[in-house]
């Protein structure tokens, strides 16, 4: 299990990174980001990509910064800088929460943000958080900079709207309201594994009733999306037991359901049903 | 296949001069190439820990990263762990709780520990599970380090 | 938490001293097969696919690749058994004309480094005319099955048939017939370290060192030897620090015997790692049987007889040493388990796939049998309407000798004293009340019990009962005082994490009045240790410990001869503690290591009475012995997800003197870890073409520190006839009794849903399946 030789390219600026890429791409160059998805791939020599542009040396690409409106994730920033709340707005107390569901800690000191949305597994906590919140990916490239919003980044499994020349250099996400709730729940047979399935819900309470719910699920299909379903299920409602498991359900019956040998569509939906519940039921703060 | 680069990697405050492919993982760096087999390999494939050492302060795979990249950091590992024969508190700590049997995974789990706990002195227990989950161990089920762990965490929080 | 029930009086024996083999361990000081240095790295390149012909492998150019053409001369794997019909099927070293699993070595790869051989191993060119693989052992059982060994028709490799004269007459008067249908499915012991070899060619000697990941160096040189028409003195094996084996390193590894002769042919020296991908499809599987359970119960719910057919997946091969029928024998042995079951009838068969070869694992077949059994009785209870702890009480085992349906002969043990100490100690009525609170807040709690007998320490007639014509059962021991006063101790056991070293030092301490500490034990090379069976099967330390305290009898008696002779006292007056040995009631004395030295030095002071040295030799080879123990696992069940989770598990347990308690807890918690990863976790799953679809660890799941509760021990100490140490072995029994207690707890969590689960492991989706059967049902 020792991966495929490559040629390595350390590029010290974003436009240097860009200009490789560019030379690179059409010959199988890929980015090296924090590598915890990639290099087990290598290992397995299901990826052998010829050369890989690794950006862990490129200034700047580290911020985690906001304005206001959105908060904005450089390339280089790992899971780990979520640990604690990265702002003060309940988008922090969001992404910290989640963080500790992604794999384990050694993986959070090294995986990378962008490069898990880059990655594209269906199950990643950070794209179901990129989705939900319909995220705005920067990718850039020796072209130029384009917005890709997170509905149209996801394609498929580990597939995305990222051209093989374009690096995804910044994730911008929209802050959430003050008042905004958030819950997230994931099911994984063991700690830290890939989720089976994930639900993150974020909604605001007005005169006791839901509103701009987002429901997202992760894992249960080729990629993680908002079910309109069930935020329909939630809107204008008062919370209850009776609305969560009606979202839980509708959600449920949304989704086309990834199958394999162990998993059936009709157990995937049993989970995906679970998981949105328990996310409404305990919903923070 | 590919070309070599020079690197030097600085394992437990020695440098080491070694010339490595690309794809070298630092893993294989570490053991191969500056002699230091008491990191173990496990999976390959970040899932068991085997590997984990300390690199600039975080407690990583060094199974998911290539030796080229840990050029210039500062690299921890068991070996380094006990200072003039005087057992680290949680080499002594894993002794005292049975904390191991057959001793493969003993490395990796002491590095992810000894890594964590400087990070995070006062992590509470329920976290501390957590981060123990990272790696596997096959032999003691598991109890037995916990213990140890929460019994080193003590003894590094008094010092 | 621990108790313990007594004492020994002993000075060492029955004390938590802390390991001798940890501090090289926890420094990285620890050498591990893989940490030789070595001039070739070999990559085995193996079939992607499960049967066929294999047509042509070329190699690229310029490069060394061996196939089964380069070992003509190399005799095939062939172990054998003299019983149960059994048809012995040789294995190539490399797959030749015929391959028969995903995974099956067809050619070695020799390169400068790791990943230089696998980037030619990429290369290297197999056409293969596939043929219809056949997986599941019902398939290959099935008329018209594709026939994977000539030798063995019906794809039947060996049948066991047992009945017990009175069965059918016992049978008719039973007031309850209970019926099981119980599936284990395939497992992987996954040590932590997988497989390794490295072999050396010394051009001074012409010898070759072997150095690998063994439970049984000796062994492996026997064979290799043999395979390779050496003289076995020209080839040493070393079994190093090895990480972990729990049986899957018992078994010859086709590899070694390549690693040997390429060492050979180089006059140098190469090396393999497996990684873990190898390890998870070729590394050896286990548990992968079918068992349907029948139980007769009179009117008072007693069992009065079993009857059972089991049929073993054996995978593709058989394995060596101890052969195939290691699963098939011992559930058929076996089954009767704890109980008081005189009429039994049995058909047991191994069955040829085109899957990857059984080994033994951890508890061999009993796991499987034991959650089978167990789960009958708990059915039976609940047919009878009574309590599952009150249907064990009516039929455990409780005089002795108790001689089996098969004539096992079960000593003295504590069936029926560990099931109520387990009861008490987990509080039911506190239990069940907590249950019947959560059930009405939609949370499903359950609580299962296991009872179950651990066969330990077989010497030599066990294994020659099974038709075996190789017996492991003896171990020597040669125990040294050197003229320092230091001693040394040669083994044949080869312990890997056991904690050997020191229970073993731990017997000879009190036997000869020293410290553990200046004891050293050396064992795992075949050049240092006498001739031995390695460690497996709970062996070692009644085995092993039986033989060193042989020995230490035999220096303890000579020290005593000295010391009589320089102190001039009468034997018997002469006490031997504190490295030095008295004259009871005086304050003279003489130290052990100055009686050893003259021992050397100045033999003819003894005139003749004495023999010079002080070494002296143990062997023993004892009949066997049976731990026994209750485990209790509580449960929550997620009946929205089907996800367990293991809350809480109790094990009350008699192994007979305990000689290390923390070493022997330890035992018992990773067993028990394994089996809770057995019983919810761990499946190797093939495809309908015979592919792996669980070849990493994120789909082969080991459990991790989160899934593993808390585990509280309780042992009764009830020194046993049949070792002469008292101690009985407690290697396995937490990975034998886990299982059953985790699916009975399960099966009880799930009683208000009325489904059975009668399946390992019990997956999620598995149980999901289960009651939404139920739910679409209604």
């Amino acid at each position: 299990m020792k991966p495929a030789a490559f040629i390595r390219h350390v590029p010290r600026t974003l436009d240097e990174a860009l200009k490789i890429l560019a030379q690179v791409a059409p010959q199988d160059g890929r980015i090296l980001a924090g590598g915890q998805s990639l290099v087990p791939i290598m290992a397995f020599r299901l990826a052998k990509p010829a050369h890989l542009v690794d950006i862990n040396e490129v200034e700047g690409l580290d911020h985690v910064a906001s304005d206001g409106q959105i908060l904005s994730i450089g390339a280089r920033v790992r899971h780990a800088a979520f640990h604690k709340s990265v702002l003060d707005n309940p988008l922090g107390k969001l992404l910290a929460y989640v963080a500790r569901h992604i794999a384990h800690y050694p993986i959070r000191m090294r995986g990378t943000f962008c490069g898990s949305l880059a990655h594209a597994d269906p199950s990643a906590e950070w794209c179901l958080v990129a989705a939900t919140l319909d995220a705005t990916m920067v990718a850039k490239s020796t072209r130029g900079s384009r917005p890709i919003a997170a509905k149209d980044f996801f394609e498929g499994i580990m597939s995305t709207a990222l051209a093989e020349d374009e690096l995804l250099a910044e994730v911008h996400l929209p802050l959430l309201p003050a008042d905004a709730k958030f819950g997230f729940n994931e099911f994984s047979r063991r700690a830290g594994d890939f989720a089976m399935a994930a639900a993150l819900v974020t909604y605001r309470l007005a005169n006791g009733k839901i509103a701009d719910a987002r429901v997202g699920v992760g894992g249960a299909e080729p990629a993680p999306r908002r079910i309109a379903q069930a935020e329909a299920a939630l809107n204008g409602q008062a919370p209850s037991d009776k609305i969560f498991r009606a979202a839980a359900e509708a959600a449920a019956k949304a989704i086309d359901p990834l199958e394999d040998h162990q998993t059936t569509g009709e157990y995937r939906r049993d989970l995906v049903r679970a998981v949105v519940r328990r996310a409404l039921e305990h919903s923070h703060p | 296949m590919s070309d070599k680069t020079a690197i030097t990697l600085t394992i437990n405050g020695h440098d080491h001069a070694i010339a490595v492919e690309p794809r070298r993982t630092l893993v294989d760096a570490i053991r191969e190439d500056c002699g230091q087999t008491g990191t173990h390999i496990g999976c390959e494939h970040g899932i068991c820990g085997a590997c984990t050492v300390i690199v600039d302060g975080e407690p990583v795979r060094s199974c998911l990263m290539f030796a080229v990249q840990a050029a210039g950091k500062k690299i921890r590992t068991v070996e380094g762990l006990a200072k003039d024969d005087k057992l680290h508190p949680m080499q002594q700590a894993f002794m005292d709780h049975h904390g191991l049997q057959c001793g493969f995974c003993t490395p990796g789990f002491l590095m992810l520990a000894v890594g964590v706990l400087e990070r995070e002195p006062d992590i509470g227990d329920d976290d501390l599970l957590d981060v123990l989950s990272s790696n596997l161990c096959r032999c003691t089920g598991y109890q037995n380090i916990i213990k140890a762990v929460r019994a080193a965490a003590k003894e590094m929080r008094g010092k | 938490m621990t108790t313990h029930t007594k004492g020994t009086g002993l000075k060492w024996v029955g004390r938590a001293i802390r390991r001798l083999e940890d501090p090289a361990l926890i420094t990285g000081q620890g050498r591990f097969t893989a940490d030789l240095p070595a001039v070739h790295r070999v990559r085995f390149v193996r079939s992607s696919v499960a049967a066929g012909k294999i047509k042509k492998i070329a190699a690229p150019q310029d490069a060394m690749v061996i196939t089964a053409a380069d070992l003509r001369a190399v005799k095939k794997i062939t172990p054998m058994l003299h019983k149960f019909n059994y048809k012995p099927v040789g294995q190539p070293v490399l797959g030749e004309g015929v391959v028969r699993f995903v995974g099956e070595p067809l050619a070695a790869v020799v390169a400068a480094s790791e990943a230089a051989a696998e980037d030619i191993a990429d290369l290297v060119d197999i056409t293969i005319d596939e043929t219809a693989p056949v997986i599941d052992a019902r398939d290959a059982l099935a008329p018209g099955a594709p026939q994977i060994h000539a030798e063995a028709p019906g794809n039947v490799i060996l049948e066991g048939k047992f009945k017990s004269p009175e069965f059918d007459t016992v049978w008719k008067t039973a007031a309850k017939i209970i019926k099981l249908e119980a599936r284990s499915h395939r497992q992987n012991a996954t040590p932590m370290e997988a497989r390794a070899g490295h072999a050396a060619y010394d051009a001074a000697s012409g010898r070759v060192t072997l150095t690998c990941t063994t439970q049984m160096p000796h062994v492996m040189r026997t064979a290799i030897a043999d395979m390779l028409d050496m003289r076995e003195a020209d080839l040493r094996v070393i079994a190093p620090d090895v990480g972990g084996g729990f049986g899957q390193k018992i078994s010859l590894c086709a590899e070694y015997v390549v690693l040997v002769w390429l060492a050979r042919k180089l006059k140098s020296s190469v090396a393999w790692t497996e990684d873990r991908r190898e390890n998870l499809i070729a590394g050896f599987h286990s548990r992968d049987q079918y068992i349907a359970l029948e139980g007769a119960f009179d009117k008072d719910a007693k069992l009065l007889a079993l009857r059972a057919d089991i049929a073993t997946n054996i995978g593709a091969y058989s394995c060596f040493p101890t052969t195939c029928g290691v699963e098939p024998l011992m559930a058929m042995a076996e089954m009767p388990g704890p109980y008081d079951v005189k009429q039994y009838e049995c058909l047991a068969r191994g069955v040829i796939t085109n899957t990857c070869t059984m080994a033994p694992y951890r508890g061999v077949s009993r796991p499987v049998i034991t959650f089978t059994l167990e789960r009958l009785m708990d059915k039976a209870a609940s047919a009878f309407k009574i309590d599952p702890i009150d249907i064990r009480r009516r039929s455990l085992i409780g005089k002795f000798p108790y001689t089996s349906a098969m004539g096992l002969v079960y000593d003295e043990a504590t069936y029926k004293e560990t099931l109520e100490m387990a009861v008490k100690a987990i509080d039911v009525p506190a239990f069940r009340a907590r249950q019947k609170a959560a059930r009405t807040k939609g949370r499903h709690l359950g609580i299962g019990f296991a009872t179950f007998s651990e066969r330990t320490g077989y010497g030599s007639p066990a294994f020659a009962a099974r038709g075996m014509e190789i017996t492991p059962g003896w171990e020597t021991v040669i125990l040294t005082v050197d003229p320092s006063g230091f001693v040394e101790v040669r083994i044949g056991s080869s312990p890997h994490g056991q904690g050997l070293r020191t229970t073993l030092a731990q017997i000879i301490a009190d036997e000869i009045g020293v410290t553990p500490d200046i004891i050293k034990v050396v064992h795992g090379d075949t050049d240092t240790s006498p001739y031995g069976w390695g460690t497996f099967a709970s062996r070692s330390l009644v085995i092993s410990g039986g033989a060193t305290l042989i020995a230490a009898q035999k220096v303890r008696a000579k020290l005593i001869k000295i010391a009589s002779h320089m102190l001039e006292a009468a034997p018997g007056d002469i006490v031997l503690a504190d490295g030095a040995a008295k004259v009871a009631g005086t304050d003279r004395s003489i130290s052990i290591a100055k009686m050893a030295r003259e021992a050397y030095t100045q033999t003819h002071r003894f005139k003749g009475e004495i023999e010079p040295g002080m070494t002296e030799t143990g062997t023993y080879d004892p009949p066997g012995t049976f731990s026994n123990a209750c485990h209790v696992a509580i449960v929550e069940v997620d009946v929205e997800t089907g996800h367990v989770t293991v809350e809480k598990f109790l094990v009350a347990e008699d192994a007979g003197r305990i000689i290390n308690p923390m070493i022997a807890d330890g035992q018992v918690h990773g067993g028990i870890a394994q089996g809770i990863g057995n019983a919810l976790l761990e499946e190797i799953i093939y495809d309908e073409s015979g592919g792996i679809l669980t070849a990493n660890l994120a789909d082969y799941m080991p459990p991790t520190a989160h899934e593993i509760p808390d585990i509280e021990l309780h042992h009764i100490e009830t020194p046993s006839a049949n070792s002469i140490t008292k101690a009985k072995g407690l290697g396995e029994g937490g990975c034998i009794g886990a299982p059953a207690a985790v699916i009975n707890a399960i099966n009880d969590a799930l009683t208000p849903f009325g489904v059975a689960i009668d399946e390992i492991p019990a997956t999620p989706q598995r149980i999901r399946a289960a009651l939404r059967a139920k739910e679409q049902a209604a």
